[in-house]
C-alpha cells in the first residue's frame, strides 16, 4: 500500500474500501477517521479501562489494515471493524483475568427474577451536575459493574444499535440470551446510576 | 405499589422502550406508568441511562491517542504489510 494523498471526504464507505484496497492509504485513513471515536468507546465499554480501549483501538485498525485484502464486502466495513474490536476487547479480557476464563458464556443467571431495589426517581439532567471527567468516570464504574458478557450485549444493542438478531450472531448467543441480558444489563446500570443521580 | 403489576411491568418496560410491545400491551403498560411512580421512575430512568451512554461526549477520544493511532498505522504502512 503507497501513500496516495486524495480529497476523501465525501465519498462513501464502499468506494473508500475499494480505493484502500487498491493501494490508497488516504482512502484507509479517512475510514479511520470516520470510525476511530465509536471504535474507542467500544473499547472503553467493554474493557472498563482507557489502557486497554487504546490497545483495542490500534489493534482492530492494525489488524484491519493487514487484512483489508481478505475483506470480501459483504458487510459494511463498520460492521467488520467493530466485529474485530469486539474480538480484540474480549481477548483483552481474558489476558487480563487469565485465572478465571471470559467468554460470552460466563453469564451470570439470565433467567432468575431481576430485583429491582431503587424506585427513586432521578434530578432533572443529572449529568449537567457534573463536569465532562467526573461523568466519564461514573458511567465507567457503572458499566464497570457488569460482567463481560453483559455489558457487551448492552454496547452493541443500545450504543451501537445493532438488532438483537445482529448482536446474537456477533456474539454467537441465541436470540433470547441477547434479550434476557439486555434486560438485566440496562437494569442493573440503572440501579448503579441512581446511587449517584437520584434525588435527595 | 402493586407487587404483582409492577414486577410485570419491570419486565415489560425493556420490550416498550425498543418499540416490540402490541397495542394492548402497550396501553396497558402505559397506563400503569401514569399512576404508579414507582415504575414510571424505573422507566425515566433506564431510557436515561441508555441516553447517557449513547451521548458521544461520553469517553471522547483522547487527542493523544488518536495521534498514536495514526502513527502506528504509518509504522506499519512504512514496513509494507
Amino acid at each position: 500500500m503507497t501513500e496516495q494523498p486524495q480529497a476523501t471526504l465525501s465519498r462513501d464507505e464502499g468506494q473508500l474500501v475499494s480505493e484502500a484496497k487498491a493501494g490508497n492509504y488516504a482512502a484507509f485513513e479517512e475510514l479511520v477517521n470516520r470510525y476511530e471515536k465509536k471504535i474507542y468507546r467500544l473499547g472503553m465499554n467493554i474493557t472498563g479501562n482507557r489502557e486497554d480501549a487504546e490497545d483495542v483501538l490500534q489493534d482492530a485498525f492494525l489488524k484491519a489494515f493487514e487484512h483489508l485484502p481478505d475483506f470480501r464486502e459483504d458487510s459494511r466495513f463498520y460492521t467488520w471493524i467493530t466485529r474485530i474490536a469486539v474480538n480484540e476487547a474480549l481477548m483483552k479480557l481474558r489476558k487480563r483475568r487469565s485465572s478465571r476464563e471470559v467468554t460470552m458464556e460466563d453469564s451470570e443467571d439470565e433467567n432468575g427474577d431481576v430485583q429491582v431495589r431503587e424506585f427513586a426517581d432521578w434530578k432533572p439532567n443529572p449529568e449537567q451536575q457534573f463536569a465532562q471527567s467526573e461523568l466519564e468516570q461514573i458511567l465507567q464504574t457503572a458499566v464497570g459493574s457488569l460482567s463481560p458478557g453483559f455489558r457487551t450485549v448492552f454496547y452493541l444493542r443500545d450504543v451501537e444499535g445493532l438488532s438483537t438478531e445482529e448482536t446474537a450472531e456477533m456474539l454467537n448467543l441465541s436470540v433470547g440470551a441477547v434479550k434476557a441480558r439486555l434486560f438485566r444489563a440496562r437494569l442493573r446500570l440503572r440501579e448503579e446510576l441512581s446511587k449517584t443521580f437520584k434525588r435527595g | 405499589m402493586n407487587l404483582v403489576n409492577c414486577n410485570k411491568a419491570i419486565k415489560e418496560i425493556c420490550r416498550y422502550l425498543d418499540g416490540e410491545l402490541d397495542e394492548g400491551l402497550k396501553t396497558t403498560l402505559e397506563t400503569h406508568l401514569t399512576y404508579c411512580n414507582h415504575c414510571s421512575a424505573v422507566y425515566d430512568s433506564t431510557r436515561k441511562t441508555i441516553q447517557l451512554y449513547c451521548d458521544g461526549k461520553v469517553f471522547s477520544l483522547p487527542d493523544e491517542v488518536h495521534t498514536r493511532l495514526h502513527d502506528a498505522l504509518k509504522r506499519k504502512l512504512q514496513r509494507g504489510v
